[in-house]
């Protein structure tokens, strides 16, 4: 059973909102109707294949011989830096929306080697086959410089960034003496944990086809916003507004990879232009790697306490990797200041540039990093102080978050733990390591706490009512596989009181009122308020008209009371009295009605208010006494993200973030050879991801919440939440069930061997 | 992936021809394996060869044993019911292996074929013995998790990565081929090779010589056998070790041991003095400590893999203690017995 907020929104006698309903967008993606970036026909269209630079991570290009590809029959042209056509001057031209501070990458612009892998030159082909043997024809000799991969070995030149990245909170000011505290506590725990780099790995690969039409230009792309790509299009290549239109109905699993406009579009939009023709570029699975990844990431944690589990210290320090052109930041560190009551915080949080593309954004960036560390050390200093995990946290319970004095907007994070303890049968733990076992497994109980910003962003919705009882939304917000179409036909169809069957949604598209990317989140709360905003304009839009007509029964009547169902107006409370909708279309003899709107968050609400989501997530794991074999076997997560607007799709959200965070804590590694400055196991046979056999029972639980400050309809988002703390329930639970931490994700057998061997627990440093 | 030609010969003898004429050229049959290399530019074949509709599809009876021919799927042998009851050894290793999709696909001769994953074979900006031979191995100093720890060279540290082949070096298959002189059986001990100064070459097979069928002898081990196989994830992932042992026994007493590892050499590795050490012995763990020590003495890590050598020991007295109890590694629930 699952439970949620379930209160209808206003003024809806029927909800959709609330319940589990099928993706409205599913028979179209299983009967392949639905169409990807790389999918788009065009006449005349011509394939681009993109040549990835050598096994060096610095350096120059000294000789690119393009005679044998260009000798190829079909080959069109064959692109390098040193006869591409002329580009912007200027480095900030190439700045995307959410580009961090620094010089963006930018292809084919010098015979330089930035990173491993990068593109070197584009092959131009009547055949996507041509165009990949032709690429292997290419002949290049580079010059080595020095570079340096090894994050490790660049701790020491590790620096504060000295320009913060917009939109990502720089840790707030330390508070408190730490040092005294840390000197004076009766219980204390300080360890480092790793989190290796990751890569994104949607199922679909970036592509971008690039229809030419008479120097105006329809891009199909894959991306998180069409926005983003379309203002890097004017940017970079001067094109007019009118020039571009970005189309992206459907993306196949993005994760955060397409929230920045990837090289392939460059290159395509470079050769269309060039060429005057319509070009596709699609990657492979390979160089997928050689975009942009999870920084690894070294933390150090230090914990006081005193012996009844109430914090006195904190710190909590990072050090990510960046790339050397451009310094990538997320939030790592500060979730130590507000995941707990604690007096005393200090933080740090520094970049070492490494010479690799620029790191970014992977689902819920900086938490699943950061949250692992602090709930690893968590549960150390439970271990140290002899107190339960559970009880621990509950002592420290943080009313108000403490980095900015303010109060939540609402958390029920107490009555995840409550649900989630229930439902996993927490009470019945064994405390002592080692303590649970069934033959030669032994069983390991872990927990962890999940936080994650809850925010929603300005967004334009429109809803066009047709006569004929059609309802069609349109914004230029994504749907990622999220679930967004879904969730907007079902405001829409309780808003207007139509059946969902009668509501066609359209996203995706630079033409449709203005979305930002999607990401952080916010989606559900941004572009499901601007939806419902726009909905609620159609209806004050029909009351004033049916209100007019001659003999109305709503004569009288306040828009307050009245509810939109089955296609009409009724007085609350007073079903005699009513209006058709359509008659109210007829009478007026409009063939539409059509209302735009622009949702904005709460300013007071926003400045007085901090906003997350929360959820506790209990984990059981079997481990091969012998073997190290670790299977986990049970996972509840309970969740509080105030309302939940289609339990099936929310469901699924959460799961996929829990299938993440297996991932990230037992298999998942993008693995550098510093020789080469270069991502190895760039396939996924060899990076590994959770297969089926991986995953067991996942109970989520949906904690009922109200919450009226983050956004118009009550939602908080759940694209992240899932995976936040995950990684540390996993790790807590291993070493639960064999007394091994091992504070190096992932954690692979060979890891767990190794202490068994050295009876040293691995990762960077012990617990003191 | 480079332009070729395409033939589809008929009978054995013309697809041997086929393959004589022209050295560039390469049989293939379900080309899981084929078809990646072609597209990573580590294979460039002047010709394919389909050799999917030569007669070599039978499972047939032969001395008491099966002849299995080079072309039956994977999937089809691993359920076939001959091979389930008689060497369910065999029907375990096939189904640790791959997905159910690549089962399918994939054939008895190409199993025997395929080639190493080592990460650097398959990226072409990067040294290695065994695609550009005198260009270096690259996993010697590099990411070597999943590498050789017995009978590797200074020239090359891969590892075979089949589950299949371990299987079949512990039933000591044999392996008939036809070439242009006429067939020939190798011991399926000898069919692949350690890496030496030549690790561009994984086996014995001429170039020029196609396999007609893996031979399985009388001897099946339907009680006591196990495949046991350790990976990064419980399923689709190659073996860091596998084991599959066999064992007939009498009064508590070992009469026959059999013993294989995957995920450790160049080829599927047995070895006979570990086998006969286990022999007259008590079915118990004392036994299968020595003969698990025999086996690893003279194991070799090369830094990340140094692990590997305690988890076959370990992996190796588990699946000797599974298959002396009769309770063999389930393919389907991951739970190691």
């Amino acid at each position: 059973m699952v439970q949620t907020s379930t209160a209808p929104l206003p003024s809806s006698a029927r909800p959709y909102v609330g319940t589990g309903q099928r993706r409205i967008d599913g028979v179209s993606k299983v009967t392949g109707q639905a169409r990807y970036a790389a999918e788009f026909p065009a006449d005349g269209l011509l394939y681009g294949h993109v040549v990835s630079g050598g096994a060096l991570a610095s350096g120059e290009i000294l000789r690119i011989d393009t005679r044998a590809a260009e000798a190829v029959a079909g080959v069109v042209r064959v692109y390098t830096h040193e006869n591409r056509p002329r580009q912007p001057w200027f480095d900030s031209t190439y700045q995307d929306q959410v580009a961090p501070p620094g010089i963006p990458f930018r292809p084919l612009k010098d015979a330089k080697i930035v990173y491993s892998g990068q593109p070197v030159a584009l092959v131009v082909a009547q055949s996507l086959e041509v165009a990949a043997y032709a690429a292997s024809l290419l002949e290049i000799t580079y010059r080595e410089e020095p570079f340096r991969t090894d994050l490790a070995a660049e701790q020491s030149n590790a620096y504060v960034p000295p320009e913060k990245r917009a939109g990502i909170e720089p840790p707030p000011p330390d508070r408190g003496d730490v040092d005294r505290a840390l000197a004076e506590a009766p219980v204390k725990v300080e360890a480092s944990y790793f989190v290796a780099a990751e890569h994104h790995n949607p199922m679909e690969t970036h592509a971008s086809t690039v229809v030419w039409n008479d120097g105006k230009l329809t891009v199909y792309d894959k991306i998180q916003g069409v926005v983003a790509s379309k203002e890097y299009l004017n940017e970079v290549f001067g094109l007019s507004p009118d020039d571009v239109h970005v189309i992206s109905p459907f993306v196949g699993g993005a994760f955060g990879v397409g929230l920045r406009p990837q090289y392939q579009l460059f290159l395509a939009t470079m050769a269309a232009l060039d060429l005057r023709r319509s070009v596709r570029v699609t990657l492979t699975r390979d160089q997928m790697f050689t975009l942009t990844y999870r920084p690894h990431t070294i933390q150090h944690l230090a914990l006081g306490a005193e012996r009844d589990g109430r914090l006195t210290a904190i710190r909590h320090e990072a050090v990510a990797a960046t790339s050397t052109f451009e310094d990538y930041q997320e939030v790592v560190v500060n979730w130590s200041g507000l995941g707990y009551r604690c007096p005393n915080v200090a933080f740090d949080y520094k970049l070492a540039k490494l010479h690799t593309y620029t790191p970014s954004d992977m689902r819920a960036p900086g938490a699943a990093t950061g949250v692992y560390g602090l709930e690893c050390a968590m549960d150390e200093l439970a271990h140290a102080a002899g107190i339960d995990p559970l009880e621990l946290r509950l002592k420290n319970y943080a009313e108000e978050d403490a980095n900015t004095g303010k109060p939540f907007t609402s958390k029920q994070l107490r009555e995840c733990y409550r649900q989630g303890a229930e439902r996993f049968g927490w009470s019945r733990r064994s405390p002592r390591p080692r303590s649970m076992r069934d033959g030669r497994e032994l069983i390991g109980w872990g927990l962890a706490t999940g936080f994650w910003e809850a925010s929603m962003q300005q967004t334009s919705a429109r809803a066009v009512l047709s006569a004929d009882g059609g309802l069609e939304l349109a914004t230029a917000t994504a749907d990622i596989g999220t679930g967004t179409y879904t969730i907007l036909a079902q405001i829409a169809a309780d808003a207007m009181g139509v059946p969902i069957e009668q509501v066609d949604v359209k996203i995706g598209d630079s033409s449709l009122p203005a979305s930002p990317l999607e990401g952080g989140s916010w989606t559900a709360a941004s572009a499901g308020s601007a939806v419902q905003k726009a909905c609620f304009g159609l209806r004050e839009q029909l009351f004033h008209h049916a209100r007019a007509m001659e003999g109305s029964p709503l004569a009288n009547e306040v828009l307050e009371r009245i509810i939109f169902t089955g296609g009409r107006m009724e007085v609350a409370n007073d079903p005699s009295r009513s209006v058709v909708v359509a008659d109210v279309m007829a009478a007026l003899g409009l063939e539409k009605l059509a209302a735009e709107e622009t949702a904005k968050p709460d300013q007071d609400a926003q400045e007085n208010y901090s906003g997350y989501t929360h959820s506790a997530i209990f984990v059981e794991v079997r481990v091969d006494e012998e073997l190290n074999v670790v299977r986990v076997t049970r996972i509840v997560d309970a969740v509080a993200a105030g309302r939940i607007l289609n339990l099936k799709t929310a469901r699924s959200q959460i799961l996929g973030g829990v299938v993440f965070g297996i991932g990230m804590a037992l298999e998942e590694q993008s693995e550098l050879d510093h020789r080469f400055g270069r991502f190895m196991n760039h396939n996924i046979a060899e990076y590994h991801i959770p297969v089926n056999a991986d995953v067991r029972d996942i109970d989520v639980i949906f904690v009922e919440e109200h919450d009226d400050k983050v956004s118009p309809i009550g939602v908080k988002g759940l694209g992240e939440i899932g995976i936040v703390g995950t990684a540390a329930a996993i790790a807590n639970a291993i070493f639960h069930a064999t007394g091994k931490r091992v504070r190096d994700l992932p954690i692979t057998p060979d890891k767990l061997l190794r202490d068994d061997v050295d009876g040293v627990s691995s990762g960077m440093a012990r617990a003191g | 992936m480079n332009r070729f030609s395409y033939v589809r010969p008929d009978a054995v003898a013309a697809a041997v021809r086929e393959r004589a004429s022209d050295p560039g050229a390469r049989f293939i049959a379900g080309g899981t394996n084929l078809l990646d290399l072609m597209k990573y530019d580590v294979e460039a074949p002047s010709r394919l060869i389909d050799i999917t509709r030569l007669p070599l599809r039978d499972i047939q009876e032969i001395d008491g044993g099966l002849r299995i021919g080079a072309l039956v799927p994977n999937s089809d042998l691993a359920y076939d019911p001959r091979i389930e009851e008689r060497y369910p050894l065999l029907a375990s290793a096939i189904l640790a292996g791959a997905s159910p999709q690549l089962r399918n696909m994939a054939t008895t001769g190409g199993n025997l074929l395929q080639r190493t994953r080592c990460v650097y074979f398959y990226d072409t900006a990067t040294p290695c013995n065994k695609r550009t031979p005198g260009s270096g191995c690259s996993a010697i100093g590099g990411i070597n998790r999943q590498h050789a720890i017995l009978g590797a060279s200074e020239h090359c540290i891969a590892t075979n990565p089949s589950d299949m082949g371990v299987a079949l070096a512990a039933l000591r298959a044999n392996v008939r081929v036809a070439g242009p002189d006429g067939e020939r059986t190798i011991p399926f001990s000898e069919f692949h090779r350690l890496p030496g100064d030549e690790p561009q070459r994984d086996n014995n097979l001429a170039a020029d010589e196609l396999i007609l069928s893996v031979d399985l002898p009388a001897e099946h081990f339907a009680a006591n056998y196990t495949y046991l196989k350790l990976r990064e994830r419980l399923s689709y992932a190659f073996a860091l070790v596998s084991v599959a042992a066999a064992l007939r026994l009498e009064d508590g007493k070992i009469a026959e041991a059999r013993l294989a590892l995957g995920g450790v050499a160049h080829k599927p590795w047995r070895d006979e003095e570990a086998e006969e050490l286990l022999r007259g012995q008590p079915a118990e763990r004392a036994s299968f400590e020595q003969a698990a020590l025999r086996i690893l003495s003279g194991a070799r890590g090369f830094g990340e893999n140094d692990f590997k050598i305690e988890l076959a020991r370990r992996a190796i007295v588990r699946a000797l203690e599974q298959a002396a109890a009769g309770t063999p590694q389930s393919q389907s629930d991951k739970r190691v017995q």
